[in-house]
């Protein structure tokens, strides 16, 4: 944006050139029917201009192939935008699996970030370039919007609910983010910058300035311990609960008979409301916890959980789908 | 109509203006006339304009430098809300049809009235109650929630007059309700004899359209607002995720109706463009059926499309890929009209009108707001456009430019039938101009914003954006002065303007077939449609040149 009068943002994500090319391809479309109109009337407005005050318009018949024309060929046109327009959400909507995950609350009127070894952030973010970046957002408040104009990404913080988006930044520097949902008094003040850093700058920060914060699977398990999750939750499956040893990105088998994919927002609703779904074989016993977990300590808790990953699945595998389950 | 033949003319001696019914002011609060009616409504949604107007004013001038120059950010949040609450609940919603399709729906039938008189002025106390509400909540603390009420920011976290402002907009909608049902009754029931459904002037046809929209969408609306209230006085919980609720289920909800809403302000702007059209170029529309069809088809097809405001909010991939390609359905409607206004124009006789001039801009504002619709129906691109001034620009390119242009035009046609007199032709048409031009400064520069990132809704924004806000508030002083021309010389006329005589056009409709202004019950006999609609060649009665020439233009000779 260094130009006086640009007409597009900086490129900086994967997502940029496609988007830009899009717009490109409409404007293109858009531009030809509004010249055309606009030269009709003015052509027809000087031409047919009234000669004597009494005269009449010459009356032109109707032609039904001619209004069918102008129905057909918007519509086709009309569906190569949409066409085109679906692919691109369809990618922004498809995490890729890889990803590098930073969990991002929004409040009135302030973001915090946290990055995967728990270092935390306010109204900054720093993402090494190259890399897929998962964004997890949820709100404490009110309903925010993540928005990075230069990344051309930008989700709902809608309290309640986990939104994600992913991005792979691919060029360093540093570019505004905004608030993009009216939140509020201060909501023009809710932004702040994403860092994008060469991968060896990167990790040199995280681990420069990582000291004194608490990683969150650690924070997490002690929650796990100090809420008594692990009660229930017995790691060898044989408690009252189920094991969670490596349930985190697997599937889970329900009660009603289908299969949910464990991820952040199933994990989350699990903890709030246990008894939306229930785990095949298993009692509804779990306790609320709405209300008594902030949003950070559910993220800890989320990491504790994804974290028991590399522990074996349980042996029984209770609640864990069959791998040749209906997806 | 250069230089008319002018005898001297005298407005009938006996009009609904100077019928007496009582005394003064009394007789205007108890009419029952559906013109007197749409008078009160024309003062009423004046109001709201002039405030909404005062309000965008004092936005601009904030917004000239990035730091905002005039008011502090709680105060900028009001003035953006309470712009859009006055200006989409109090005068976009109400402003055509509850003017001009209360003052004209019974002249363009054959009717004497409405089918419910009283209902009808019913509802202007409705309207007026709510406007009390609404009106209190700006005096006492202001409203900053946006006029989207979205949860939970209006439920819960707001400390501005809220509960007044919901429980204003909620008694409002009973308003349009009211006014729906009488016109539908009214379309159905009250047409004069040969004025069959395909003979109906296309601005009726809009304003049956715009009716079902009402009705049935406006007590969604309603109930949603009310819910908001009932969550922030007694903290239910419908909407707050600490109570249970759902913000998105709000989400839902609103839009359900004010996404058609969007057609309740410009279906009846498109009605007048398709009487202003064809009068002015002196032949009958072409695609007549179409056009009346295109209305019906928007007003269904908009039912449909409300979840493509909620791309961003996490809506499964699913849902928005059927939103979009529902939004894609509805422009084909929107086009549709646009060619066949412009078909019409070919070969036409083509007057330079002030009508006609702001008909054209109507037009030309219109393709662009519509066509601005693609790209934000368009899901790749919506992501990144969503919620920045490229949705602000977007929108009012419709509202302002298309709805507002459609009630300024319409004024200027009608205004001989209403007031019996006629305004400056010259600076009429200068005005026109100024508006056409004012407007696209405006707004223009908003899409370019938009698409550079600048989020809508800021009190304050980084440096790099100021140019083109600059620009912006450039273009909206030039828009202000496009609104008081007329407004001045509108009001000059109402006492000094040339007596208009029946038909002063010439037009077709049947609302000229009777004195301007007209009786009290419209018609000295009930009229017999014989007639094509929009056909000049056909009606010797207008004076025209393939009809029998008369000596003078048409002066209460029929």
């Amino acid at each position: 944006m260094q130009s006086q009068l640009p007409i597009y943002p900086e490129q900086a994500s994967n997502f940029a050139p496609q988007v830009d090319a899009l717009m490109l391809f409409i404007t293109g479309i858009c531009v030809f029917f509004a010249a055309g109109v606009t030269v009709a009337i003015v052509v027809f407005f000087f031409k047919y201009r009234r000669k004597t005050p009494d005269a009449v318009g010459i009356t032109i018949e109707e032609d039904a192939r001619l209004e069918a024309l102008w129905m057909i060929v918007p519509l086709i046109l009309s569906m190569a935008m949409f066409g085109w327009g679906a692919v691109v959400y369809v990618d922004y909507r498809n995490v890729p699996r890889d990803t590098l995950d930073i969990y991002v609350i929004g409040k009135q009127w302030m973001w915090k970030a946290q990055q995967p070894n728990g270092l935390k952030e306010i109204n900054e973010c720093h993402v090494p370039v190259g890399r897929n970046i998962r964004l997890i957002l949820s709100s404490e408040d009110v309903i925010h919007d993540f928005f990075v104009p230069a990344f051309r990404v930008k989700m709902d913080v809608v309290p309640g609910h986990y939104n994600t988006m992913w991005f792979r930044p691919t060029k360093p520097g540093r570019y505004h983010f905004f608030c993009s949902q009216y939140c509020g008094t201060n909501h023009a003040l809710m932004g702040g910058w994403v860092t994008v850093m060469e991968p060896s700058d990167y990790a040199a920060w995280l681990s420069g300035s990582a000291a004194g914060n608490a990683n969150p699977v650690v924070a997490g398990e002690k929650l796990f311990a100090e809420k008594a999750c692990s009660t229930c939750h017995v790691a060898n499956g044989t408690g009252r609960s189920p094991s969670l040893n490596g349930v985190y990105g697997a599937q889970v088998l329900l009660a009603d008979g289908s299969i949910v994919v464990a991820d952040e927002a199933y994990i989350r609703e699990s903890i709030l409301q246990p008894n939306a779904k229930i785990v095949a074989g298993y009692q509804p016993l779990m306790p609320t916890f709405q209300g008594q977990l902030t949003e950070e300590q559910i993220f800890a808790l989320i990491a504790y959980i994804k974290s028991l990953q590399s522990q074996p699945v349980p042996a029984t595998g209770a609640g864990i789908a069959p791998p040749t389950g209906k997806r | 109509m250069s230089t008319p033949p002018t005898p001297v003319r005298e407005l009938p001696h006996k009009h609904y203006l100077n019928a007496t019914y009582g005394a003064g002011l009394r007789s205007w609060l108890l009419t029952t006339d559906h013109k007197r009616i749409a008078l009160l409504y024309l003062a009423s949604v004046t109001v709201f304009f002039f405030i909404g107007g005062v309000l965008a004013t004092m936005i601009r001038i904030h917004l000239l430098t990035p730091g905002g120059a005039l008011v502090t950010p709680e105060t900028y949040n009001k003035l953006f809300t309470m712009h859009g609450v006055a200006m989409i609940f109090f005068f976009l919603i109400p402003s055509i049809p509850a003017v001009f399709g209360n003052f004209l729906i019974p002249l363009m039938i054959g009717a004497k009235d409405l089918a419910f008189p009283k209902i009808n002025l019913l509802s202007w106390y409705i309207y007026v109650i709510g406007g009390c509400f609404v009106l209190y909540s700006f005096g006492t603390g202001g409203l900053d929630t946006g006029w989207t009420f979205y949860t939970p920011l209006s439920s819960v976290y707001s400390n501005s007059a809220v509960t007044p402002a919901v429980l204003g907009i909620f008694i409002n909608g009973f308003s349009s309700i009211l006014t729906g049902l009488n016109f539908i009754v009214t379309i159905h029931t009250m047409r004069a004899p040969g004025m069959t459904w395909f003979r109906l002037p296309l601005f009726v046809w809009a304003h049956y359209a715009t009716s079902l929209v009402m009705i049935l969408g406006t007590p969604v609306v309603a109930i949603t607002l009310l819910l908001a209230g009932l969550e922030r006085m007694f903290h239910l919980g419908f909407f707050n995720p600490a109570l249970g609720g759902d913000p998105i289920l709000f989400q839902h909800l609103f839009w359900f109706y004010s996404h058609p809403a969007v057609y309740i302000m410009i279906l009846p702007a498109m009605g007048v463009i398709s009487e202003i059209i064809p009068t002015f170029a002196r032949k009958p529309i072409f695609g007549y059926a179409f056009i009346a069809g295109s209305s019906i088809a928007i007003a269904v097809i908009g039912f449909l499309v409300w979840a493509h405001h909620m791309f961003v909010t996490g809506e499964s991939t699913y849902a928005a890929l059927t939103f979009s390609f529902l939004s894609y359905l509805v422009a084909i409607p929107s086009a549709v009209k646009v060619f066949n206004w412009t078909s019409t124009l070919y070969k036409g006789s083509i007057s330079w009108d002030p009508p006609m001039i702001y008909a054209l801009g109507f037009i030309g504002l219109f393709v662009i707001g519509g066509l601005t619709g693609l790209f934000l129906a368009c899901l790749g691109l919506d992501i990144h456009i969503h919620d920045t001034y490229f949705v602000v620009a977007h929108f009012h390119y419709i509202m302002v430019g298309g709805a507002v242009m459609g009630y300024v035009g319409g004024l200027h046609f009608w205004w001989p039938k209403i007031t019996g007199r006629l305004y400056p032709r010259a600076l009429s048409r200068f005005a026109a101009v100024v508006l056409f031009i004012g407007f696209n400064l405006t707004f223009f520069p908003q899409f370019i914003l938009g698409y550079l990132g600048m989020p809508r809704r800021y009190h304050t924004y980084p440096p790099e954006f100021q140019v083109l806000n600059v620009l912006s508030t450039a273009g909206a002083s030039i828009l202000a002065l496009g609104y008081l021309l007329p407004m001045s010389y509108l009001t000059w006329s109402m006492r000094y303007g040339r007596v208009a005589g029946q038909n002063p056009w010439p037009a077709t409709g049947l609302e000229w077939k009777t004195d301007s202004p007209p009786l009290t019950e419209n018609f000295e006999v009930t009229p017999v449609v014989t007639w094509e609609p929009y056909d000049f060649k056909n009606r010797p009665d207008l004076g025209l040149a393939t009809g029998t020439p008369l000596p003078a233009p048409a002066l209460g000779d029929d």
